[in-house]
């Protein structure tokens, strides 16, 4: 352990990174100390992501200096970064499915050493920081959080002396969390520094020990998150006080959604089955379905949008059989999804808002007559839609592809609510969304069901469904657990229901 | 260090430009090809662009051969770009124009000597379900078993230039030709005769049919529900799958589509400006096509100013040849330039160019 944690491991001075119309960074400045976590607050698009990014050697800063162990520091790639001891786990992993776990770490690295010793070194950072994992599986039979470990081993590796780690619990189970955390706390006390970017407010309460607020590209406040409340930090990243949702639950009405022992086989060498799910969604009610990624979410949604047909007597719509109904059908039939991916799936990348709203709109909305498609109706939709969700664009004209993550997000959860659906199916509604954006999205699917239209929410933000759904229930490797009210779950039976529970040890902490 | 940096949405001013920039950068290094060669840049790119319209002898007979070489070439593109549009290649128009001529042709011949003026509208329906039942089988295929349409629309390109030698010696064979292959000549028989609409100017009436699938397209891309779904499903597989596009039906269509104009284009040519079906009758203009379709960006008004341009640097290349003496590969290169230039060029229309060092954001 270090013997003086105060010391300064990296000083930001003044960073300003400005891109073409839009100031990215302006004049931060805060210092990372050794062995302390340290987290990154912000809104999408507050610049959290430019900032990590100067510090990693993937953009070079306009302005401003940084300092590492007092020295200057100015790396002009990743690779000099790491050389420097700066290492980062991304978002979204760099991984290739059909190599196994020694070769998608050997290809992170300069010189990798021979298979059989870089074997052994993975075994032996993974025994150490309780990340159990075997070198000679191939990662795509990985789930997230192991692929996570995976990342997080080819850091280790370089012995980093900062571990930058962008949103990494957002993949994970409550336990895996509850591991990843001891891994953390693990590394500080060897006086590995952390910096840690997250939206999960009380995990940052819980985990770490300074934060730094970032709000359009500024440094708006620091605290000290175990003495600050999560609303207060949330504060201090909108820069006003928002409202929480709330819900306003009708009594469950008749069943308008039966699904019933759903079998299907995997679309693809690395999809999930679905076995035997069942489930009824009734009218008023939001059903929260929970589980990490890849668990069998995107092929559930998949079935219910009617992209994938089903064997007869499996799907019902308000009593009546869709099971081989396309997508038209069904939305004809008021049953209307907003998948995860949004760009590709959910919106066609070159399009413009306006042709994207046809897209599952034109129907519905009678965008669409004699075949012949009424682009000024089409265009009256889409702006109501990007009015009524708040969707920050120039206007309908723009591409999907040039709207943030976040905001096309709003459009495509605010194009299916704008229908006044009958049955909703939303998958991920709010990932990557800000907080403000987040609760405004909650809130429309609350208010759609306290019309009397029946959502169901799959989501992976366990406090997400916590806080809308009336009852939950969990998806583990294509089974669906027997569905739970809300009001009598805690987090250690949600946990269990996921089925983290197995294949987990804590970091057995050594001296 | 050149960068290039993708632009948020594509550019429009650049997408009306990059083409005029084609044509000067062709200008530019065709002509200092044709310098190398011993010939006067200036001279030859004014033979090949300017005096097919307006060469005081040659124009003449130069003038009508654009509309008769565009009119095939625009044809046939309308209907490749529509399945392009969806990530649907048809590489095989020029079979589809083939035995779209052969049907045709062949429907009309049955009722020879017969004098009707319902024999020309008859054989158009023939060329169009021959070319369309020929592209009907990679679509089948598709459909089916997951073929690959580029390599059955291929190879499907081959059988029907067979077909074409057997029938021309074989049962369209004119009884009066002293057994010289070839069918009697079509456009010498009053009823199946495709003329010039208006003389001297080139214009019959596949050059019409060409001129309405353009606006056809257009309105069919920009306006209704099943160009909507083709442009998605070319765009956004899994989109067009999530707005409940059947990918099957999208198949049957734009290959259904392409044949049926590209059906159309080879009877409209073997009525008029072939006049006969014979073994040479397939003069590549199903491959050209493609060209034209890419040249004009996939989209229907380009297709049209793309066709006319390919049509004018194939006259004035011949031109160029007769007067100047160039070798026909020069010709070849030049036209190879223009493609180069075109497609190369439209980066400009979804990157920006940058100067500067190097950055990875």
């Amino acid at each position: 352990m270090s013997s003086n944690t105060t010391d300064n491991l990296l000083r930001l001075s003044g960073l300003t990174k400005a891109y073409p119309g839009v100031v990215a960074n302006d004049d931060v400045s805060f210092d990372i100390r050794e062995g302390e976590i340290h987290a990154l607050l912000g809104e999408n698009g507050a610049g959290k992501s430019t900032l990590v990014k100067m510090i990693y050697g993937l953009v070079k800063p306009d302005k401003g200096r940084m300092t590492l162990h007092g020295a200057p520091y100015a790396p002009s790639e990743p690779s000099a970064a790491r050389k420097a001891g700066v290492a980062m786990v991304f978002q979204h992993f760099s991984l290739f499915d059909a190599l196994d776990v020694a070769e998608n770490v050997a290809l992170g690295m300069e010189n990798p050493p021979p298979r059989r010793d870089l074997a052994r070194q993975i075994r032996e950072v993974s025994e150490t920081y309780g990340l159990p994992l075997d070198p000679s599986r191939t990662v795509g039979t990985l789930s997230a959080g192991e692929r996570q470990r995976v990342e997080i081993i080819r850091c280790l590796l370089q012995d980093p002396r900062l571990l930058i780690m962008d949103e990494p619990t957002s993949v994970l189970t409550p336990q895996e969390v509850g591991i990843l955390f001891e891994t953390l706390r693990k590394l500080k006390t060897e006086g590995t520094a952390i910096l840690y970017i997250s939206h999960k407010l009380e995990e940052i309460r819980t985990l770490c020990d300074h934060a730094t607020i970032l709000r359009l590209g500024k440094k708006v406040a620091t605290c000290t998150p175990s003495e600050t409340t999560a609303r207060a930090m949330a504060e201090m990243m909108i820069g006003s006080s928002f409202v929480s949702p709330t819900a306003k639950h009708a009594i469950p009405g008749e069943v308008l959604l039966r699904v019933d022992n759903l079998t299907m086989p995997p679309p693809g060498a690395f999809g999930t089955p679905l076995r035997g799910i069942s489930f009824e969604l009734r009218a008023g009610e939001v059903l929260g379905f929970g589980g990490v990624a890849g668990n069998g979410q995107d092929e559930l949604l998949l079935a219910l949008s009617g992209e994938r047909l089903t064997e007869r007597g499996t799907i019902w719509i308000k009593g009546a059989d869709a099971s081989r109904d396309g997508p038209v059908l069904r939305r004809a039939a008021g049953c209307l999804t907003a998948p995860e991916e949004r760009l590709g799936h959910a919106a066609a990348p070159n399009m413009s808002l306006t042709e994207n709203a046809v897209l599952t709109a034109g129907r519905r909305q009678r965008l669409v007559r004699n075949g012949f498609i009424d682009w000024k109706r089409a265009e009256g939709f889409a702006a109501d839609v990007i009015q009524r969700f708040d969707v920050r664009t120039p206007g309908t004209h723009v591409a999907a592809r040039a709207l943030s993550g976040g905001n096309l997000q709003k459009f495509v959860i605010g194009r299916e609510v704008a229908q006044n659906p009958d049955i909703l199916v939303v998958n991920q509604p709010t990932w990557g969304v800000d907080a403000a954006a987040a609760a405004a999205i909650r809130q429309a699917l609350l208010d759609l069901a306290s019309k009397g239209a029946a959502i169901l929410v799959i989501s992976q933000d366990l406090d997400e469904l916590l806080e809308i759904a009336d009852r939950f229930g969990a998806l583990n490797e294509g089974r669906l657990s027997p569905l739970k009210p809300v009001a009598d779950l805690s987090i250690d039976e949600i946990g269990l229901m996921m089925g983290g529970a197995h294949d987990m040890e804590v970091a057995h902490v050594e001296a | 260090m050149i960068r290039l940096e993708k632009r948020p949405q594509p550019s429009r001013a650049w997408t009306v430009a990059t083409p005029i920039l084609a044509v000067i950068l062709t200008m530019i290094f065709g002509g200092i090809m044709f310098s190398l060669i011993g010939t006067s840049p200036f001279e030859a790119i004014r033979t090949i662009f300017w005096d097919p319209l307006f060469h005081p002898q040659f124009a003449a007979f130069s003038r009508p051969q654009l509309l008769v070489k565009a009119g095939p070439l625009i044809l046939i593109a309308i209907g490749l770009s529509i399945g392009f549009r969806a990530g649907i290649w048809n590489i095989g128009a020029e079979g589809q124009y083939i035995i779209g001529a052969i049907c045709g042709a062949a429907a009309g011949l049955a009722l020879y000597p017969m004098e009707s003026a319902l024999i020309l509208p008859l054989m158009i329906v023939a060329g169009a379900l021959g070319g369309w039942a020929w592209a009907m089988i990679p679509a089948l295929l598709k459909v089916r078993f997951g073929t690959n349409e580029i390599l059955v629309s291929l190879m499907l390109v081959y059988v029907a230039e067979n077909l074409l030698a057997s029938v021309s010696s074989g049962i369209l064979r004119n009884p009066e030709g002293m057994g010289f292959p070839g069918s009697r000549n079509l456009s010498q028989w009053s009823s199946s005769q495709n003329l010039e609409l208006i003389p001297n100017t080139g214009m019959h009436l596949g050059v019409l049919t060409a001129f309405i699938a353009v606006i056809l397209a257009y309105v069919l891309l920009t306006r209704h529900i099943q160009g909507y779904n083709i442009r998605l499903t070319g765009e956004a597989p899994r989109a067009a799958k999530f707005a409940g596009v059947s990918p099957a039906r999208t198949i049957l269509f734009c290959l259904g589509t392409a044949g049926v104009l590209a059906g159309m284009a080879g009877l409209f040519e073997v009525t008029g400006p072939a006049g006969q079906v014979s073994i040479d009758f397939g003069s590549g203009y199903g491959f050209t096509a493609i060209i034209v379709a890419f040249l004009g960006r996939l989209h229907p008004v380009g297709i049209l100013l793309a066709g006319l341009l390919m049509a004018l640097t194939y006259i004035g290349g011949e031109l160029a040849q007769l007067m100047l003496g160039v070798p026909g590969a020069s010709i070849q290169l030049f036209q190879g330039m223009l493609l180069f230039f075109l497609l190369g060029v439209d980066v400009l229309t979804n990157y920006r160019v940058r100067f500067g060092a190097s950055e990875v954001a």
